[in-house]
């Protein structure tokens, strides 16, 4: 049927510019990186089996991880405010609870041996020159080096939330959150804000995320950017092999290798479509609706052409 | 004063005062079309739908949207797309009914060169149409700079440079447009204002004209028959429906448009729920940011044919060839010499002309958003030169060629 015909033409034309103007376009403006799925080849694996009594000593010790870092679960709160730690560190360390569930456990344990290497940041964090990385490395305690990280990262991974109750939130505000506010959920690198009852309250909260923000410009080069609306700017695929590899696409940037977990990096994007694509469920449910309603539309359209057009023939 | 009496019925009453019988005659059931028409005839009502799918998603919309340079991006993309009971469907709706409304408009526009249905007293349905394509493209570009986000601000600089003008350095006229050296509160205002007031009015001025070019010269059909419209409604109204050439707009027109709208519907709210992207530039999810220029900068894809015009050539050229290629469409019937109303597949030349138009304006398309390098930037170069040779010799082609 000649009307068929054209349709086809115009279907043809139509795709072959969608194909032009779509994929084919932003293959060619845009790198494309596979991802590896989290798998850190780069990194030795862990060895040894942990010890999680031998791990809690090491992880509490003298001069080690509590020295800087808080760890709430176990009783350890910070000593300072996120404010005061990132002017004195430049960001504010994290605290140590969960990151044995948000952090793949062989990164974790190179980025005890060594931060600046893990975080894939030595064009920034140089010994050589004497750039030191603000996290102090772990020396050892005197034993087998390889045996002693491989409990202290057995301990963290103990006492952090099961990967079932690895919440999204959880898993950005662990690996993301103290650099990147989240202005749409209410995230801020300080946290989330709290209601104040007298404004000078709330100023004053604001003027510790201002002063901590200026310590995160002063150590990042920038602010890094509000991910609001990342999951629409960016899209999944560019989020999650960004932070598998920060440096695949934007060689030199002063963001760290982060080191999460596909688990931990699957919760993140959740994170950032309840932010950015909050109604996608409820999107889908109506979409179905509103085919099959469109499908009906069409039925009865045609069947009132046939009967209106039955004498014109 | 007309003589009163009292009425029978409600609709006598109303046909005392508004004559709706005679009004729905020559609207509807004694407005007639021909009967040799295919779907593509039927694109003027999908267009209809479409813009009033604009409207209907746009005022929605017009009730959260703040236009102020601090919480234009906020109102969008928080308040609508979050906050506001299905913010997020009438969004989606407007941003893809505005992309998808270009490819109807270009479907039609080519349907119209094809079976040449700007001759022979069809020359104002024509220039109407492409005033309308001109009001369009100035409604889907200040709509654009309405979510301020990046795409948003830097298109909206790149356009307005435009009018400097090259080596004419108009920047005063740059100026007084944005009412700033660069976009900022001033420019989203008055956007803002053309988009939801100046434009949209003159949309519905053009498209009345639209409709009252058609009445005289009636609509074309598949052959390019010239048919004497009285003697066929008669034969209709006597009852030959089927020996007539012609039938009612409705309902006989219209059940064959509503399937086709219907059809088109259902392509429609697919792109609206499952294929959206292709409307909502990412870039676009970016706030503005005067200081941070995007890697990549272009227009939505119904403008990257005219921008591949301007982009290959030196920019005093590249504006004249710009200015040359926004105007040149209008002058269709005059620049096309033949008498021949048939379709462009028994033309002569004119049959290759039209098919090279066709493609020379998608291969523009697409090199409009590749960036301008290599093998891209030639194809684009010989692209843009083919144009202006097809318009320069479409006089010539249609002079020589036969009767039909």
């Amino acid at each position: 049927m000649k009307e068929l015909l054209i349709l086809a033409v115009v279907t043809v034309f139509t795709l072959v510019t969608y194909y032009l103007v779509e994929p084919f376009a932003h293959h060619a403006m845009h790198k494309h990186v596979e991802s590896e799925g989290f798998a850190y080849a780069d990194l030795p694996e862990i060895t040894k089996t942990g010890d999680v009594a031998r791990g809690q000593e090491l992880v509490m010790g003298a001069g080690a991880c509590i020295g800087c870092h808080s760890i709430e679960v176990a009783g350890m709160p910070a000593g300072m405010s996120p404010t005061d730690a990132a002017a004195a560190y430049g960001v504010n360390p994290p605290d140590l609870s969960n990151m044995g569930a948000v952090l793949e456990p062989k990164f974790l344990a190179a980025l005890i041996k060594n931060p600046a290497h893990a975080l894939d940041v030595t064009h920034k964090f140089d010994e050589a020159k004497g750039q030191m990385h603000p996290m102090v490395p772990f020396y050892g305690a005197g034993g087998d080096m390889d045996q002693e990280v491989a409990d202290m990262v057995a301990y963290l991974q103990s006492i952090a939330v099961k990967a079932e109750d690895l919440t999204p939130a959880i898993a950005f505000e662990n690996a993301c959150g103290r650099c990147h506010a989240v202005s749409y959920e209410k995230w801020t690198q300080i946290g989330e804000t709290p209601t104040f009852k007298y404004k000078k309250d709330a100023l004053a909260q604001e003027i510790k995320l201002l002063e901590y923000q200026d310590s995160l410009v002063a150590y990042m080069g920038k602010l890094p950017p509000d991910l609001s609306m990342y999951i629409r700017s960016r899209g999944e695929h560019y989020i999650s092999t960004f932070i598998e590899n920060p440096q695949a696409y934007l060689a030199g940037t002063a963001m760290p290798r982060v080191g999460v977990s596909k688990h931990a990096a699957e919760q993140v994007i959740e994170y950032l479509e309840d932010a950015g694509d909050t109604k996608r469920h409820e999107r889908e449910e109506i979409g179905q609706n509103v085919m099959i309603y469109m499908i009906f539309f069409v039925l009865f359209a045609f069947l009132w052409k046939k009967q209106v057009w039955r004498d014109l023939h | 004063m007309a003589h009163f009496t009292k009425a029978t019925s409600v609709k006598d009453w109303l046909n005392q005062r508004l004559a709706i019988e005679k009004v729905e005659k020559v609207l509807a059931s004694e407005y007639w079309i021909p009967k040799n028409i295919n779907f593509l005839w039927a694109m003027g009502m999908v267009l209809m739908i479409t813009f009033m799918l604009l409207i209907v998603s746009g005022i929605f919309l017009l009730m959260y949207y703040q236009p102020n340079v601090d919480t234009a991006f906020y109102s969008v993309n928080y308040t609508i797309m979050r906050e506001v009971d299905f913010g997020w469907l009438w969004r989606h709706v407007h941003g893809v009914a505005a992309s998808v409304v270009f490819l109807i408009i270009y479907i039609h526009m080519f349907t119209g060169i094809y079976y040449g249905s700007y001759k022979k007293g069809r020359e104002m349905i024509w220039i109407s149409g492409m005033l309308l394509f001109v009001a369009f493209s100035a409604e889907a570009f200040s709509g654009y700079m309405l979510p301020w986000g990046q795409m948003s601000y830097w298109a909206g600089m790149v356009i307005t440079n435009l009018f400097a003008g090259g080596s004419l350095h108009a920047d005063g006229l740059v100026e007084w447009i944005r009412g700033d050296y660069v976009p900022a509160q001033a420019f989203l205002s008055r956007f803002f204002m053309l988009h939801v007031l100046l434009i949209p009015l003159a949309i519905l001025g053009l498209i009345g004209l639209h409709f009252g070019a058609l009445r005289i010269p009636h609509v074309n059909n598949q052959d390019g028959e010239e048919i004497d419209f009285d003697v066929e409604a008669k034969k209709y109204l006597d009852g030959d429906k089927a020996g007539s050439k012609v039938i009612r707009f409705a309902n006989d027109f219209m059940a064959k448009d509503m399937l086709v709208v219907a059809v088109y519907l259902v392509f429609f709210f697919y792109l609206v729920f499952y294929h959206y992207g292709f409307a909502m530039d990412p870039v676009n999810f970016d706030p503005a940011d005067g200081l941070k220029t995007p890697a990549h900068i272009y227009p939505e894809w119904y403008f990257l044919w005219s921008y591949e015009i301007l982009r290959p050539f030196s920019t005093d050229i590249g504006l004249m060839a710009f200015a040359f290629a926004q105007v040149i469409f209008v002058a269709l019937p005059f620049l096309d010499r033949s008498p021949n109303t048939v379709p462009a597949s028994r033309r002569g030349l004119f049959r290759f002309w039209f098919w090279a138009m066709l493609i020379d304006m998608i291969v523009l398309t697409s090199m409009g958003k590749l960036p301008p390098e290599g093998a891209f930037s030639t194809i684009g170069f010989v692209a843009a030169l083919t144009f202006i040779g097809l318009w320069i010799l479409l006089p010539i082609i249609t002079t020589f060629e036969k009767k039909a």
